[in-house]
């Protein structure tokens, strides 16, 4: 975390330290910071408006009964709590339980995200990187990611052999990877 | 790479998850054996990450930032990470569990809470059952003749944990577990009362909540029976009259 400062004056780790100490503000803070990519990932993999909703509160509400839960060697708040809601808005458009304990989410990626600017530019970065892709290879990716389907379920969609999907899977990621070590 | 290469394709399925079946089981396998995989899994986690904040969309509505705000205010912190470590033979932490699992009664009640009125109504009539309910539970945790079981598995980690407070002259049952695991489709957790004679009592039935969380508090128990030990089973959620073997977790008096 570089601890770079933001409109708010409060890094991430200080907010998250503020919230252990039952601090409503920097829940607030840490809402108007993420809220946004944490309803869009949800929407995105849910399609339903009240669905989203609930998985946002959900992922906020997590966050401030168990913020000893995340710590920055767990990497970045912003790109956490879009994992965690992409987990938890699978797991609704499964019907099953939580599959994952969110103790166990660990996100090892590197772009700062409190402040706007840098929040922009990760994003900008990473959609980027999906429009540059083969459309066969981001849509195998985002299927997967996004629809919470199988390689066998996206293969049987497809028509295309299993070892094609998975390592268009793979080299999807490894493009992202690069992106962000350019 | 480190990792090895006839896993790569298979580590990157798992990590945006839609890797599934023998294939998965097989790759779990070797992760726990091979730190070079479980590296590059953990790094492939990151780079989904970045696939998730490809996501774009309007911003959530500001009823959703009121409903947190609200939700926040009404739920008291948690005790400090600290205090998690259980002391179970003092009797002042009996009454302070108690007192807990009246929040978390009242915890539950307020996620629901719309903003209807008369749900609101019905909510508060609900919470005054469970503070009558609470109170006698209170009595029991802090009974000075209550017999107190510790039911643990045999397997670690994560530590199922289960604690039976049981007072005979009352047939009054608390039960409180922690760490348990989740429960297949249309199954449920049955809490059995081994008597020191006769065959086990249902002494009800439980799921554990997302955090693996569970109580029992006064199941419907036949009066006076002298318990030798509780026992957990897996059951249909129903519940079942007589234990459907394996025995997943049980323990003695202390």
């Amino acid at each position: 975390m570089s601890g770079a400062e933001t409109k708010g004056g409060a890094t991430d780790v200080s907010l998250v330290m503020a919230i252990r100490a039952g601090d409503e503000g920097a829940m607030a803070t840490l809402y108007d910071r993420y809220s946004s990519i944490v309803y869009a990932v949800s929407l995105r993999v849910l399609a339903d408006t009240g669905a989203a909703e609930d998985v946002l509160q959900e992922v906020f509400m997590q966050l401030w009964r168990n913020p000893g839960v995340f710590d920055s060697s767990r990497g970045n708040l912003g790109a956490w709590l879009a994992v965690i809601a992409r987990n938890r808005a699978i797991d609704t458009l499964r019907k099953r339980r939580p599959e994952t304990d969110i103790a166990d989410v660990v996100v090892s990626v590197e772009p700062d995200m409190a402040g706007e600017a840098e929040r922009s530019r990760a994003m900008a970065k990473v959609r980027g990187t999906l429009s540059g892709m083969p459309a066969a290879q981001r849509s195998a990716l985002e299927m997967a990611y996004f629809e919470g389907l199988t390689h066998t379920e996206i293969a049987a969609k497809t028509g295309e052999p299993l070892g094609t999907i998975k390592t268009r899977i793979r080299a999807g990621l490894m493009a992202l990877r690069k992106a962000f070590e350019a | 790479m480190s990792a090895h290469e006839q896993y790569a394709d298979d580590l990157a399925l798992l990590a945006v998850g839609a890797l599934q079946g023998d294939e998965r089981l097989a790759l779990e396998k070797h992760l726990e054996g091979c730190a070079a995989c479980r590296r590059e899994l953990e790094q492939l986690r990151g780079d989904t990450a970045l696939l998730a904040l490809s996501a774009a969309g309007p911003a959530p509505p500001g009823r959703a930032r009121e409903r947190l705000l609200k939700a926040i205010a009404e739920e008291p912190r948690a005790t400090k990470p600290a205090a998690r470590r259980w002391s179970w033979t003092l009797i002042p932490w009996f009454a302070a569990a108690a007192f807990a699992l009246l929040a978390v009664f009242f915890f539950r009640q307020s996620d629901r809470l719309s903003q209807q009125v008369a749900e609101l109504q019905d909510q508060a009539t609900q919470q005054q059952a469970q503070l009558e309910r609470a109170r006698e539970v209170v009595s029991t945790l802090t009974s000075t003749n209550a017999l107190r079981v510790t039911l643990v598995a045999a397997q670690t980690p994560p530590q199922p944990q289960g604690k039976a407070i049981y007072v005979r002259d009352r047939s009054s049952l608390v039960f409180l577990a922690s760490n348990m695991p989740a429960l297949p489709p249309q199954k449920a957790y049955e809490l059995w009362l081994i008597p020191t004679n006769g065959a086990p009592i249902p002494a009800g039935v439980f799921k554990p909540d997302a955090h693996g969380s569970a109580t029992v508090v006064e199941p419907p128990l036949p009066a006076g029976v002298e318990a030798k030990a509780f026992a957990i089973t897996v059951e249909p959620e129903q519940g079942s009259a007589t234990p459907t073997m394996p025995i997943l977790m049980s323990g003695a008096g202390e």
